[in-house]
C-alpha cells in the first residue's frame, strides 16, 4: 500500500515493517486521546480557577491549545519528522506560517488603528489652543 | 526512532532515487491534494479568527461573552468531538484491516458523537437568539456566529460525507477508490477537530475569563 521510498500519505501510519518496535496503532489513538482530555481538563480548570494570576491565565491557555494541536497532529494525523513526510510537513509549516501572520497581523493593525482613530478628536483641541 | 535504529534498518543495496521509483502511488498523491486544501480551510479559519479577536470588544452594549457562554455546554461539546476524533481514528485502523463490522461501529459512534456535538451547539445559538443575542446584534455577535457557524457548517458537511461514505462502502465494499476517499475523511474529521480546540480556547475560554 504504502511504499517506503515514497513520501508518505498524509493521514497514514509509517509502516511497521520499517519500525518493527513502534507501538501498535489502536495505543497511540489512545495515548493521544488520554493526553487531550487531560489538556482539555486543564485548560478549563485554567480558565475558571481563581487560584492563578489572571495576566498569567491567557498565555497558559494558548499554550495549552497549541499544545493540543500539536498532539492531534502527531497522534491523530501521524504527523513525523521522518524523511518520508518532509512534503506534509513542509506544506503545513507554510500553513502555520500564512495563519500567524494573518491572525497576528490583524490584531496589530487594528490595534494600531484604534490607537490612531483617537486623533481627530484631540486634534481640535490642540488647534484652539494655537489660536 | 533513533540513530541504533535507523542505521540497523539501512538496506545493504542503496534505495533507488526518487527519479527513479516514478510517480508515487495514487494514494499518497490524493491524500496530499486534501491535506493541502485542509491547509486553506485553516487560513479561512484563521481570518475569521482574526476578525472575531478584533471585533471581541465592538458588543455596542449588547451582551457580552461572560453572559452568553455556558461552560458546561461547551465541556460536553469539547468531550463530543474529541471522542469521535478518536472512534474516527479507530474506525481507520478497521478500515486498514478490511474489517468491516469494525468499520461501521466505529462510523456509528463517530456519527453519533458529531451529531449530539451539533445538537448541542444548535441548542446554544437558538437559546442566544431566544434572549435577543442574535446576529445582527453588534459586531461582536456577528463576528461570533460567522466563526462558530462556519466550524458547525463544516462538521455538518463531514456528517452528511460520512453517511456517504458508508453507503459506498455497503455498495462497493473496500475498493481503493473508496479507501482513498475515507482516508480524505479522517482527515477532515482530525481537522476539524483541531480548529475545535483554537475555538473553544479563544472564543470560550478567553472570552469569559476576566
Amino acid at each position: 500500500m504504502t511504499d517506503t521510498r515514497h513520501e508518505r500519505a498524509p493521514g497514514d501510519r509509517p509502516s511497521r515493517e520499517m519500525h518493527a518496535s513502534a507501538p501498535s496503532e489502536f495505543l497511540v489513538y489512545t495515548i493521544g486521546l488520554i493526553v487531550a482530555l487531560l489538556l482539555t481538563a486543564t485548560s478549563f480548570w485554567a480558565a475558571n480557577t481563581t487560584l492563578l494570576w489572571t495576566g498569567g491565565v491567557f498565555l497558559g491557555l494558548a499554550v495549552l491549545a497549541i499544545a493540543q494541536m500539536g498532539i492531534h497532529l502527531v497522534f491523530f494525523l501521524h504527523i513525523t519528522t521522518g524523511p518520508e513526510s518532509t512534503n506534509n510537513v513542509l506544506a503545513l509549516a507554510f500553513g502555520v506560517l500564512i495563519v500567524f501572520v494573518v491572525v497576528a497581523g490583524s490584531m496589530w493593525i487594528m490595534a494600531d488603528m484604534n490607537q490612531n482613530m483617537l486623533m481627530p478628536s484631540a486634534e481640535p483641541t490642540i488647534m484652539r489652543m494655537q489660536h | 526512532m533513533n540513530i541504533a535504529v535507523a542505521i540497523d534498518t539501512v538496506p545493504q543495496d542503496t534505495p533507488p532515487s526518487v527519479s527513479e521509483t516514478g510517480p508515487a502511488p495514487k494514494r499518497v498523491v490524493v491524500a496530499y491534494g486534501f491535506w493541502i486544501f485542509l491547509l486553506s480551510d485553516i487560513i479561512m479559519f484563521a481570518a475569521l479568527f482574526a476578525s472575531y479577536a478584533v471585533l471581541v470588544r465592538s458588543t455596542a452594549g449588547g451582551p457580552g461573552g461572560a453572559q452568553l457562554f455556558n461552560q458546561v455546554t461547551v465541556a460536553i461539546e469539547t468531550v463530543c468531538l474529541l471522542v469521535s476524533s478518536y472512534t474516527c481514528g479507530l474506525m481507520s485502523l478497521a478500515i486498514n484491516s478490511r474489517y468491516r463490522l469494525g468499520t461501521y461501529l466505529g462510523a456509528i459512534l463517530t456519527f453519533a458523537l458529531g451529531a449530539a456535538f451539533l445538537t448541542l451547539e444548535i441548542r446554544e445559538f437558538a437559546d442566544m437568539i431566544a434572549r435577543g443575542a442574535t446576529p445582527e446584534r453588534s459586531a461582536f455577535l456577528s463576528a461570533f456566529f460567522t466563526l462558530v457557524g462556519c466550524h458547525g457548517l463544516h462538521v455538518t458537511l463531514g456528517l452528511i460525507w460520512l453517511v456517504v461514505m458508508m453507503v459506498q462502502v455497503a455498495a462497493m465494499g473496500f475498493v481503493p477508490a473508496v479507501e482513498r476517499r475515507l482516508l480524505c475523511f479522517s482527515l477532515f474529521w482530525h481537522a476539524l477537530d483541531i480548529v475545535w480546540v483554537g475555538l473553544f480556547t479563544v472564543v470560550y475560554l478567553m472570552g469569559v475569563s476576566p
